[in-house]
């Protein structure tokens, strides 16, 4: 009875942490993004959810963890403990399947890489144009408005567009 | 029994200053980029260097905050940063360089970073697992800010003739600083009798070696001169930090609490 009650509860915490957008990308969820790590039911009879930081200067860190408290207070979770996991370090490879098409249909192109195969990074990703989808484009800066994206063009479109970074 | 206590406590002093030296390198190190947001040669590069400069004080928040953890005092992050004087502050007198040109920036850049790749590469087999889990981390950025600072030291040294004058000047004047991040004292010999730290003289080849690699890209001379012993690390400053600590720290030490 208590473990089908900290399963449901666990689940029901998952809903609520899929509404919780990120401040910077809006379309994607904090677990798209794949920053929530664990959501457990602790022995102390209350909830603990576990977060990771994408890059560690992210404004949107701070945010994000008052979101996510909003949301679990609202949710009926005011005694859910918020905790901060540092390892394994958060990379792109812990975006979802699903969180790579939201950001191409944002216009955001989405990794073209994983870190899994640090061989890969040697050599310059094959980016494609979120818009046009062509594979003709040009990297103007590795840098732009946010620290996980790179700045990029289409040389078919001519269209400016952001890059997901591999890290 | 006291000698016991008493180097027990010695062994936590030292834990503590040798992570508030990596975090001052950052801290201070994101504030010198910080001063060239809205004054870089173009945007994007206004971009990146804004970008280094953030990740750099990320990491600098969490080093910080395990220091006064490992100090034990109640300091935070933001009592550490904003209300210790220039002799408290532990960075390698690199970091604390003005800026100069846009090619003394670079330099300073390269150089740092290729020692954080040598020392985060390093602490991520740590036995310090909080350290470990902190390196995992920097490095993945520091990558990012190598592959930067190293292809602009190519483009500007392999550049025009002024381009490769300027950054040739960049480097035998930050030159003297080099000595200093390798050169290990007490502090760094105890953290590596500890298993915390790797011996500093077995980074110290690998950080050369790359250093030929890129200058020989560059086409630039490494400088004949013999570096000087510094002693950032143990508080002993060039005048340039607390110039920069006197900006950073102002709203601060003039609203003592002030919050926003």
């Amino acid at each position: 009875m208590a473990a089908a009650t900290s399963a449901m509860a666990e689940r029901e915490a998952w809903e609520l942490l899929a509404k919780v957008l990120d401040p910077e990308i809006p379309v994607l969820s904090i677990v798209d993004l794949g920053i929530v790590r664990q959501v457990r039911h602790g022995s102390d009879g209350r909830l603990h959810v576990a977060l990771t930081p994408t890059y560690s200067g992210c404004p949107a860190t701070e945010v994000i963890r008052r979101l996510v408290r909003t949301a679990l207070d609202t949710g009926g979770y005011q005694d859910a403990v918020l905790e901060e996991v540092l390892s394994p370090p958060w990379t792109s490879d812990w975006l979802t399947a699903a969180g790579r098409e939201k950001l191409r249909s944002f216009g955001i192109a989405p990794p073209a890489q994983s870190v899994a195969h640090p061989r890969q990074l040697l050599r310059a990703p094959a980016v494609s144009c979120p818009r046009c989808a062509s594979r003709d484009t040009q990297r103007l800066s590795e840098f732009g408005s946010t620290p996980c994206k790179a700045h990029y063009r289409c040389s078919a479109c001519g269209e400016p567009f952001d890059y997901f970074k591999c890290l | 029994m006291q000698t016991e206590t008493r180097t027990e406590a010695q062994q936590q002093q030292a834990h503590c200053h040798y992570v508030l030296r990596l975090a001052d390198t950052s801290l201070v190190l994101g504030q010198r980029l910080a001063e060239w947001i809205g004054h870089a040669p173009a945007l994007e590069e206004d971009l990146a260097l804004a970008n280094l400069s953030l990740d750099l004080i990320g990491q600098a928040r969490l080093l910080l905050t395990y220091a006064g953890e490992l100090e034990g005092q109640g300091r935070d992050e933001d009592a550490l940063a904003f209300l210790r004087d220039a002799p408290e502050f532990l960075n390698l007198a690199l970091a604390e360089q003005p800026n100069g040109d846009f090619a003394h920036t670079i330099v300073r850049q390269w150089l740092i970073d290729a020692w954080q790749l040598e020392i985060y590469g390093a602490l991520e087999h740590s036995s310090d697992t909080r350290l470990a889990a902190i390196a995992a981390k920097a490095i993945r950025e520091t990558r990012y800010h190598y592959r930067f600072s190293s292809g602009w030291l190519v483009r500007l040294g392999d550049g025009t003739a002024e381009s490769r004058q300027r950054t040739q000047r960049a480097l035998d004047d930050l030159w003297r600083f080099t000595a200093e991040p390798f050169a290990p004292d007490e502090i760094d010999e105890r953290m590596s009798r500890a298993g915390i730290a790797t011996p500093l003289p077995e980074l110290a080849s690998r950080w050369s070696a790359r250093m030929e690699e890129d200058l020989r890209a560059a086409t630039l001379t490494r400088p004949a001169t013999q570096p000087f012993p510094w002693h950032g690390k143990r508080g002993v400053h060039t005048e340039h930090l607390g110039h920069l600590l006197g900006e950073m720290q102002h709203l601060q030490r003039s609203y003592p609490g002030a919050r926003w």
